[in-house]
């Protein structure tokens, strides 16, 4: 069952991947990272990692995704051209790539140690994880929120209109 | 493998799976065209690694390894909020997405 369930969803979160690279329309790419996100909670979930299967899906799935698509679709960002990379991309990019797998690859199959993940293994329960969360690392929580606060005034100020525009100052005025 | 129906999956397939799709999303940063692409490339990258962190949680029975996790979404959280912000206003400055024409850096 856990093979079966891993190999579908393996297969979906790679699927999703390769089609993000073909597919040239952005929209089409943003409907397929969310399949590869959402395949990923479910192999979460086989790990025994409740909580982060679930914010997978909020978070990932749900929340920056959908940005993703609101800006795609606010830009109306249209066809991209097909190109194969640069010319650094092809002569630099792709051997490296290839060379990072193939060493990583050759590092996990020779690896001592790598244990099995089975179904009867058990969940990390939310309460196991917030304990050590708001107990050992709350400081790093905290600076979190700091961090998020900092991203929301950074968004804010960016997407800004630097001129004042005339229609926005007249409503407030009607008011 | 013992049995097709087996109950157990190796690690090392899902440190795999994780390799393959960071290798994925870094083909997907070279090859891709338009800035928004190149950043869903980016966050694939980060969902790898993701995995591999909690694969390895899973191995050490170790709750911080999760906990990474979580602190890696809000990071990527806070990134995509200010990375899609400065998108947009790259595109209201350039009135293009594709990234060969936003080169006032290049040297």
């Amino acid at each position: 069952m856990h093979l079966i369930l891993f190999l579908v969803f393996a297969g979906f979160c790679l699927g999703g991947a390769i089609n993000l690279l073909i597919q040239s329309h952005p929209i089409n790419s943003a409907l397929s990272l969310i399949v590869v996100m959402v395949s990923l909670a479910v192999l979460y979930l086989l790990l025994g990692a409740e909580f982060l299967a679930a914010a997978q899906v909020i978070v990932y799935a749900g929340a920056i995704m959908v940005l993703f698509t609101f800006v795609v679709m606010l830009l109306n960002a249209g066809r991209e051209a097909r190109t194969m990379g640069s010319r650094a991309a092809r002569s630099v990019g792709f051997p490296a790539v290839v060379a990072i797998l193939a060493v990583i690859a050759t590092v996990i199959l020779h690896a001592q140690g790598l244990g099995v993940a089975r179904l009867s293994d058990g969940i990390t329960s939310t309460e196991e994880l917030s304990t050590v969360l708001f107990t050992k690392l709350l400081l790093p929580f905290e600076v979190t929120s700091v961090l998020i606060l900092i991203a929301i005034l950074g968004a804010v100020a960016l997407a800004r209109h630097d001129d004042t525009d005339p229609q926005g100052s007249a409503e407030r005025t009607d008011k | 493998m013992s049995s097709y129906f087996a109950q157990e999956v190796p690690l090392s397939w899902y440190l795999l799976l994780s390799a393959a799709l960071f290798s994925l999303g870094v083909v997907g940063f070279l090859i891709k065209r338009n800035l928004i692409t190149v950043f869903m490339s980016i966050e694939l990258m980060l969902n790898g690694v993701n995995l591999s962190f909690v694969t390895f949680a899973q191995q050490w029975h170790a709750v911080k390894g999760q906990i990474f996790v979580f602190f890696v979404m809000m990071v990527a959280a806070a990134e995509a909020a200010v990375g899609l912000a400065i998108i947009i206003a790259v595109f209201r400055a350039r009135a293009t997405l594709a990234v060969d024409r936003i080169d006032l850096m290049k040297l």
